[in-house]
């Protein structure tokens, strides 16, 4: 017998024997006709399907990408869509109404999508700046207005907004319908036969169900894997979500080190990153928009060993270690020996990322990322180079350096770093040859991102950037 | 009936018209309302189709092995060109574009087939399944090795004025050089869509994502062996376009048609991203070569160009689009001598197509680099270079084709955005900038557009309309415009509702379909609402004169005392509500509804001599641009921009508003971070938002300053005597890419011209920096 998916849908509570691999998008405009989201690419990128999604054991809304979220990810949760913030009162919500005020929208077809963004923005955050629209914009793009009209009318909300508790997304759509939480408890298991789709609340529960089906996909957040069901290329028999695994939710600080649970998403360690690496934290909402973060987790970008992931070489040169858990045991290796090759990893089929842990940094520590790509926000990188330079009295004591999209994988620099230590940041003859040493680690691939000269050259010259940072000089363009 | 009498007497308070309206659907698109033709509910019985793309770049195609496809899950047919009707042909103007591929097979992505299945998962997957027998080919990517070879979609076209030769070679100073440019993908966000419906005994019903609602309405009649009566072809909205569905959406339509032709089925053919990307046309890129004669104070002597278009594998409009790169070489300077070849090189890519600007931005992006190359060399400054060579106001100067630029608006825009962006001061403040910052460089530049007015082919210049006064008063309108988020619908309904003394709200809009208008021409060239409310304002002044005559008679007055004006008609002190005269109208047996026809006035072009007036009219405007660059990395932003736009009288501000801003943004997109990008099999990997990237709302200036010039009233009589606005403000972008020059040029203290083509991403930035950087140091050691 199917079983069923219940989630609360606009404030109703509603229940589907949906195939759980369904995408969320697919099941609104099929099964439910709700069709003012949209597809507009299938990749999580354009944001024209975009969503407000509370998921079970979230507090609050957050937009989401429907294209590449699945049906049995939402089991007990909440979700959002452009009509019901249509239904939340007479003209709606006040980005609706202000955005059909101020002209910001042309064609309208990513305008619900940008609708569902502001919103959650503006749940989140009742001033927002100028560069907080931006945030909540990056992962939404439209073609027609330029934006400008849509800034204004994100603005303009905001005002109208303040403080009042009616303005919050659960308040104005839930609060239509006296559903209660009770109502929804997530099911551990709610798939059928053809399709199985497992959702453990506890590590035991996971690591049992890992061992039992090696051949299951294990679904973190979804928003690189999702891409080939979205794209049709794949159903899935069998899957295992880590969302739900209590032990795997926090984020803790213990023997110097923060430790993040695999199933934290990048939203949820974003003010952690932002506390001890500002650096870090600014690349992580360039690489993910709002809706990518709320779904993508560090354990994710880390498990699929991809050469252009930007956590890893993040956390190599934070000199982060990664642990991982089966019910034979548990080991705890440093992040750089995690990648054995081009999308393999030292992942087991019975293991899991039960977390993260980055050492906490010293006050002799610097840290800079440098992310480059053809768009600053939502984009992956051509080249990502990550440094952490220990300096006491003006000496390098020690330099770790970690670069993507250089080579299979994220990989150190080594002979840069060590070419670094001990000597001082304005010692130019030292400084060329750990230069020289970067130029001669990596032999990179030419792709749609970029040819193999400008990556090897921009390698390079991020050092330079890297000094002049470090010397207080203004080195991006963004910081104009 | 002429459009000009009746507004001559531009004294007329204007109610509705020149208001700044919102957009028709604005409720309906930010509530998730607005139905494009994918939200439409499926009827019952609805097939989805899914396309069998080429997986290699040039071949013959041997043969199709369909079987396991046919057996999968939901597949209901496999389509191929055997399944046509009628004839395999999509192709715009110049015939020759399958629908199908039949023996060649031209480009990886080319459409071979297509996968009818119950869900269009099924139909994807099983598309997958078909084994196709390709002999390969070598494939030709190289336009210039296509030139060489003198390969081609379209004859070539020269255009010559005067002796350009002995005038370059006669000239003080000389430059010479080759220019790239990439193209562009549209990226509306609403991929190409169709809906067919088939009717009884032949009857088709399309609903298509198309501005071309005729031609659709044509190649469906072809492809079924039927004849155009037959088929009726729907659009309400679409989506964006940007010219990508000007004549690229028939072929969708012809699939969807053929598959409910043979299922008997409602069939729905949507081509998801990848497939949108990989299957239909771009902006053409282009390879310039220039030879330029100059003066010792920059006045051009002669001007020779050969302006190669990457056409792709068949004609489409290119063409045309080259036609229009052509006459835009010139932009708003008198070049004495010219002498420019346009070719249209055929390559095994996809076919290129329009796209806003259509081929006009490549030739202002051309004659722009070879101004701030040659100021460089000569050691001025490349404003002073631009004012020696503008058109004259009152010297009769015309352009190589022989137009007069008779309603000459450069210096008032370019007077204006100096004076807006405050350049004499911010060119000093970047100058202390560059001097003192180690890694970032600024730069600043200025550039005016002259664009001209109307589908250079003369017989395209024609619109319809058909309105409808119902017994109550309201009004029906229908055109033959299309809906792409521009706004047409509302301005045409301005114009009805001003002509009627209505609310806008009384003249409803419906959607555009050959049954009611029949013979259109695509809502392109920036003349949607030139045409098409031209075309309704005649269709709603004849019915408004057989009102008046009624009402005269009512009030026994004089015609001419009779006065439409805010819902009613008066006379003489009597007035009766608008709607009440309407049903009194319907009593007295007088007809309520009328066709309007349009034809532009005054134009006339010789293809082969490329001689004439191809433009009623030209629209000017100006920008000046801030940009940083990183000279470590190449990463580049724009800081400020400042826009001046000639809109005549505006229909409606705030939709023009809209329009300019847009279309900056895109055409920022175009010359810095788009690039698109094939591999070596000719596989182009850049067929998403995750590899293509468009600009995101960051990106925008953060000091954005339009000013809309509607200080003066179109010189020619256009409807209420407004400008078009669509496409021209989408050069004003190439100011971002000139000032990217600038940037890279401040590291030979402005001496020396960048070596950059377009886009500037960061890579082909840094190139030219560390280009620029030898220079200087070989200039050092001379």
């Amino acid at each position: 017998m199917a079983k069923t998916i219940s989630l609360v849908l606009n404030g109703e509570l509603v229940s589907t024997a949906c195939r759980p691999d369904t995408t969320v998008l697919e099941w609104l405009r099929g099964e439910m006709l709700l069709r003012g989201s949209k597809e507009g690419c299938a990749e999580g990128d354009c944001g024209a399907c975009s969503v407000l999604v509370k998921r079970a054991g979230d507090e609050t809304y957050s937009p989401a990408n429907s294209c590449i979220m699945l049906m049995g990810q939402l089991e007990g949760g909440n979700l959002t869509t452009v009509e019901g913030l249509a239904a939340s009162g007479p003209d709606g919500h006040q980005v609706q109404q202000l955005m059909a005020q101020n002209g910001s929208s042309q064609c309208g077809f990513c305008t619900p999508g940008i609708v569902c963004s502001l919103a959650g923005l503006l749940d989140r955050n009742q001033e927002p700046s100028e560069a907080d629209i931006h945030d909540a914009l990056a992962g939404n793009l439209c073609r027609c207005t330029g934006y400008r009209p849509i800034v204004e009318a994100a603005h303009a909300a905001a005002a109208a907004t303040t403080a009042a508790a009616g303005g919050t997304v659960a308040n104005a759509v839930d609060g239509m319908q006296a559903v209660t939480v009770d109502d929804l408890k997530p099911g551990s298991d709610v798939g059928s036969g053809e399709c199985q789709f497992y959702l453990p609340q506890s590590l035991d529960e996971l690591l049992q169900l890992r061992a039992e089906h090696p051949d299951a996909e294990l679904l973190a957040g979804g928003t690189d894997m999702s891409l080939a069901v979205a794209h049709a290329k794949a159903r899935w028999s069998k899957t295992i979500s880590t969302r739900s695994v209590v032990e795997m939710r926090n984020i803790s600080q213990a023997d110097g080190a923060i430790h993040f649970g695999g199933s934290t998403t990048w939203e949820e360690a974003l003010p952690h990153l932002q506390q001890y690496w500002p650096s870090f934290a600014t690349l992580v909402r360039r690489f993910g928009s709002t809706q990518i973060r709320a779904m993508g987790t560090m354990a994710g970008n880390l498990a699929n060993a991809s050469p252009i992931g930007d956590g890893a070489p993040c956390l190599i040169a934070l000199s982060a270690s990664i642990n991982l858990v089966s019910q034979s045991g548990e080991r705890t290796i440093p992040l750089d020996e995690f990648f054995l090759d081009y999308r393999k990893s030292a992942l087991a089929d019975n293991e899991v990322i039960k977390c993260v842990s980055v050492p906490l940094p010293e006050p002799e520590q610097d840290f800079r990322v440098y992310k480059i790509s053809k768009r600053y926000d939502q984009d992956i990188s051509t080249v990502c180079g990550a440094f952490s330079l220990t300096t006491r009295d003006g000496v390098v004591e020690a330099a770790r350096i970690a670069y993507g999209g250089m080579a299979a994988t994220p990989m150190r620099a080594t002979t840069a770093e060590a070419a670094l230590a001990g000597i001082r940041l304005d010692e130019s003859a030292a400084l060329e040859a750990a230069k020289q040493a970067i130029a001669d680690t990596f032999t990179p691939m030419t792709d749609m991102r970029g040819s193999a000269q400008y990556r090897a050259q921009v390698a390079v010259n991020l050092l330079d950037r890297l000094i002049l940072d470090l010397a207080g000089e203004t080195v991006e363009v963004m910081a104009l | 009936m002429n459009i000009e009498p009746d507004h001559a007497s531009l004294k007329i308070e204007r109610k509705v018209v020149g208001k700044g309206y919102a957009h028709d659907s604005a409720r309906r698109h930010v509530r998730g309302e607005a139905l494009y033709i994918d939200d439409m509910p499926d009827l019952p019985g609805t097939l989805h189709v899914a396309p069998i793309l080429s997986p290699v770049a040039r071949g013959t195609l041997r043969g199709i092995d369909a079987s396991k496809a046919v057996e999968a899950a939901g597949v209901v047919r496999v389509l191929t060109v055997e399944d046509i009707p009628g004839k395999n042909e999509a192709a715009p103007i110049l015939h020759g574009e399958p629908i199908f591929a039949e023996g060649p097979v031209e480009h990886l992505g080319q459409i071979i087939g297509c996968v009818v299945a119950n869900s269009l998962a099924e139909a994807l997957q099983a598309a997958d399944l078909v084994k196709l027998d390709i002999d390969e080919l070598e494939p030709e990517f190289d336009v210039e090795a296509a030139f060489a070879a003198n390969s081609h979609t379209h004859p070539t076209q020269h255009l010559v004025d005067g002796d350009a030769n002995t005038a370059i070679a006669n000239a003080p100073h000389r430059i010479s050089g080759r220019l790239e440019m990439g193209g562009q993908d549209h990226f509306y966000l609403e991929g190409m869509v169709a809906y067919a419906l088939p009717g009884e005994d032949k009857e088709m019903l399309v609903w298509s994502s198309t501005q071309h609602p005729s031609e659709v309405q044509l190649h469906v009649a072809m492809a079924l062996g039927i004849k155009s009566h037959e088929v009726d072809v729907q659009i309400r909205r679409m989506g964006g376009a940007f010219g990508g569905k000007e004549s690229q959406a028939t072929i969708v339509a012809a699939i969807a048609a053929l598959a409910a032709k043979a299922t008997g089925k409602p069939c729905r053919f949507r081509l998801r991203r990848d497939a949108d990307m990989a299957a239909t046309g771009k902006r053409h890129g282009y390879v310039i070569n220039y030879d330029l004669g100059l003066e010792p104070n920059g006045r051009f002597t002669g001007m020779k160009v050969e302006a190669l278009a990457n056409s792709g594998h068949v004609a489409d409009l290119s063409g045309p689009v080259v036609t229009r790169t052509l006459t835009h070489l010139d932009n708003c300077y008198h070049i004495p001598a010219a002498d420019f070849l346009g070719f249209a090189a055929k390559t095994n890519t996809v076919s290129n197509t329009a796209f806003r600007g259509f081929g006009g931005p490549q030739g202002i992006v051309a004659t722009e680099a070879m101004i701030d190359i040659a100021a460089r060399r000569l050691g001025l400054d490349p404003n002073e270079v631009r004012r020696v060579n503008y058109y004259g106001p009152d010297t009769g100067e015309v352009t190589p084709y022989a137009q007069p630029v008779d309603d000459n608006r450069i210096l008032d825009v370019v007077d204006r955005v100096m004076q807006n962006a405050e350049w004499d001061k911010r060119r000093a403040e970047i100058d202390a900038f560059n001097a003192s910052s180690k890694v970032l460089k600024k730069g600043l530049a200025m550039m005016p557009v002259k664009f001209g007015i109307s589908f250079n082919l003369t017989a395209l210049n024609q619109a319809g309309s058909l309105v409808h006064v119902y017994q109550d008063g309201s009004v029906h309108l229908n055109h033959g415009g299309t809906e792409m988020g521009q706004g047409l619908y509302t301005k045409v309904a301005q114009v009805v509702a001003e002509v009627f003394g209505l609310a806008l709200d009384d003249v409803k809009i419906t959607p555009t379909t050959t049954g009611k208008v029949p013979n259109t021409s695509a809502t392109a060239a920036s003349s949607g609402s030139d045409l098409n409310g031209a075309a309704a304002f005649i269709a709603a002044n004849a019915i408004k004169s057989r009102m008046t005559a009624h009402a005269a008679q009512i009030f026994d007055c004089d015609e001419s005392d009779v006065v439409f004006a805010d819902g009613h008609v008066s006379a003489d002190g009597q007035s009766l509500p608008f709607g009440e005269l309407a049903h009194k109208c319907w009593f007295a047996r007088i007809s309520l509804s009328a066709n309007g026809f349009y034809a532009t006035p005054k134009i006339h072009w010789d293809g082969a001599k490329l001689k004439g007036r191809p433009f009623f009219y030209y629209t000017y405007g100006a920008a000046v641009a801030e940009v940083v660059i990183d000279t470590l990395t190449g990463e580049n932003r724009c800081l400020r921009a400042d826009m001046v736009q000639d809109c005549g009288k505006p229909l409606n501000p705030t939709l023009d508003l809209g329009q300019i801003e847009g279309a900056f943004v895109q055409g920022m997109g175009w010359l810095t971070c788009e690039e698109l990008w094939w591999d070596a099999s000719g596989r182009l990997r850049t067929v998403g938002p995750s590899t293509y990237k468009i600009p995101g709302s960051r990106d925008v200036p953060p000091e954005f300053n339009v000013e809309i010039l509607d200080d003066q009233p179109n010189v020619h009589e256009t409807v209420f005597r407004s400008k078009a606005v669509g496409e021209p403000p989408l050069m004003l972008a190439i100011s971002v890419w000139l000032a990217l020059r600038d940037a890279v040029s401040s590291l030979s203290d402005g001496k020396l011209a960048a070596n950059l083509d377009a886009p500037a991403t960061p890579e082909r930035v840094l190139f030219a920096v560390e280009d620029m950087q030898r220079q200087v140091s070989e200039q050092k050691t001379k």
